[in-house]
């Protein structure tokens, strides 16, 4: 299912970033992180990537500003897109399902939630 | 003494407090029944010795049937009126507040109170919503607190973890748990802090603002023949933080220039002969537009509020007024005609408005923006804008009105053209 799968990881906290990774690659996904927003466009017209997880607040651009290049991208519009913030207020969560998100996990998270939801998002 | 249009319906209302006959408190005041009806029911004023013969008789003060004290409580009710989810019986409020001027004075006071609390939960949304520092404190806080409960959760749960990885994640714990107890600290400091009172500063503006509030936005020491901007030195000093001192020092210099510029004496008598155009009061004294702003809002008493901000339309200061609170952070309402002036320096802008609010009340606002050249032709423009706010009495202005805000977040008008941002206070 998650065997060997690309899951690019945009999370500016390494700590967390390590954590996720961990778990995702313990999962068998293969995980490349980045920590900065503006980096993550050329990254996915570089690399392929299967699905993306992407912090709300990043330097560089914002979670929704990178969705919303990632959507208007005919090539990308279609990548499955999992939102990660520590802000859970609905407004939060609302932009970005108004941007495009297909997932959205709110910090601090359970481990088996987010393999569970990132399974999900690879398509079972 | 000047009576209250009411006097004879709270003579009335006494007279049957102490269930007295018309005719005998005529009779005691030395006049007709006749008239003492016609002056009951305000068709005839008592003035003179009818007026304090029959405030002896009905054991009244004086100072109970003058005008003033009246005026203010039904302006007030009024206003509670306006904002009346209820149809209120507004054709019978002078009726209302003479014969129950007790229960009058208690609904004015509860809408006071009212006004109070709202404005106190408009502030504790403003600041939830905007603060960029609380904002910030509670994100650093959730960030430590998922990278700990994440990786705690990955030792906790998988025995056969590397040495490797296991001696990291316990490093990063040790690392989240420092930060946490830094957040935390920071957190509760800042909360503390802004516990007891609502108002208090939590920015460096906010602290120069607050210190300047708290000498009625005067500062006596500037003034040319006085101690000079030293005998303020105590005072900026001991502000919180250094931003704040730097600030303050600004200020100060500038005071000391706008003193000099816009005479006080000068100032305060072409007020007083009912000119306060900042523009015509500028030219005929050779002053800035700006510097005129600055003394109008800041002499003592002055009912001006003001406001300014830079090229970037940040507000830089703001001096608020009870019928006027620019907000704390974030942007302001884009209505507004500081950023009309903004955009068009040296032209003035004149608006009569209305404040989103439960009175809606009615201002005059006039902006002007001034530019600076450092740096001559080569240089860059520096761009500056002020809004003098003045309230105006209901009923007192007609005309066009602009309908404005303080800032989307807490402002109710939900079909705003220029609204940025969903409002907090509509469901």
């Amino acid at each position: 299912m998650t065997k060997g799968r690309h899951v690019l990881l945009v999370e500016d906290e390494p700590n967390i970033a390590e954590a996720i990774s961990f778990l995702l690659t313990r999962d068998g996904c293969q995980v490349t992180t980045l920590a900065d927003g503006s980096e993550v466009l050329a990254t996915l017209r570089r690399q392929s990537v299967d699905a993306l997880i992407l912090d709300l607040m990043l330097p560089g651009a914002s979670g929704l500003e990178v969705l919303a290049a990632i959507r208007a991208d005919a090539a990308l519009s279609r990548l499955p897109v999992m939102m990660l913030t520590a802000k859970g207020q609905p407004h939060d969560r609302d932009a970005a399902a108004r941007a495009g998100a297909d997932r959205f996990m709110t910090k601090p998270f359970a481990n088996a939630e987010m393999v569970a939801e990132v399974r999900d998002l690879l398509g079972g | 003494m000047t009576l209250t249009i009411l006097a004879g319906s709270r003579l009335r209302e006494r007279r049957l407090g102490l269930q007295l006959r018309q005719a005998d408190v005529a009779r005691a005041a030395g006049i007709s029944a006749s008239y003492l009806n016609l002056i009951e029911h305000d068709r005839r004023r008592a003035t003179g010795d009818v007026l304090v013969r029959l405030a002896g008789v009905l054991e009244l003060a004086l100072d109970d049937l003058a005008e003033g004290h009246e005026a203010a409580l039904m302006m007030d009710l009024r206003a509670a009126a306006s904002g009346a989810v209820m149809p209120v019986e507004a054709d019978r409020l002078e009726d209302f507040v003479g014969r129950y001027p007790g229960w009058a004075a208690l609904c004015a006071s509860l809408q006071g109170r009212v006004g109070r609390l709202e404005r106190v939960v408009t502030t504790l949304n403003d600041r939830l919503s905007h603060d960029p520092h609380l904002s910030a404190a509670v994100h650093d806080l959730l960030s430590a607190i998922s990278a700990v409960r994440s990786t705690a959760a990955i030792l906790a749960e998988d025995g056969g973890l590397p040495a490797d990885w296991r001696d990291r994640f316990h490093q990063n714990i040790h690392q989240d748990a420092e930060r946490m107890t830094r957040g935390a600290e920071a957190l509760v400091a800042y909360l503390a802090g802004s516990g007891a009172e609502v108002e208090s500063a939590s920015s460096p503006q906010e602290e120069v603002e607050a210190w300047l509030s708290s000498r009625d936005w005067y500062l006596s020491e500037v003034e040319p023949g006085g101690p000079g901007p030293d005998a303020l030195a105590g005072e900026v000093a001991g502000l919180a933080s250094a931003a704040a001192r730097d600030l303050a020092a600004v200020w100060v210099l500038q005071a000391v220039r706008d003193a000099a510029m816009v005479p006080r004496a000068r100032l305060e008598a072409v007020l007083a002969t009912g000119e306060d155009d900042p523009l015509q009061i500028a030219g005929s004294l050779g002053a800035e537009v700006l510097a005129v702003f600055r003394r109008m809002a800041t002499l003592p008493g002055r009912p001006e509020g003001l406001v300014v901000c830079d090229a970037s339309g940040t507000l830089t200061f703001r001096k608020p007024i009870p019928v006027f609170t620019p907000p704390r952070f974030g942007a302001a309402c884009a209505l507004w005609p500081l950023y009309a002036a903004l955009a068009r320096p040296m032209l003035p802008v004149e608006a009569l408005a209305e404040m989103d609010g439960p009175a809606n009340p009615r201002l005059r606002l006039r902006a002007y923006a001034q530019t600076r050249h450092v740096g001559g032709f080569q240089g860059i423009e520096l761009r500056s804008a002020a809004m003098l706010i003045t309230p105006v009495p209901q009923g007192v202005a007609s005309g066009s009105v602009l309908p404005i805000g303080s800032t989307c977040r807490v402002c109710s008008r939900t079909a705003c053209p220029a609204r940025r941002e969903p409002s907090i206070l509509v469901a």
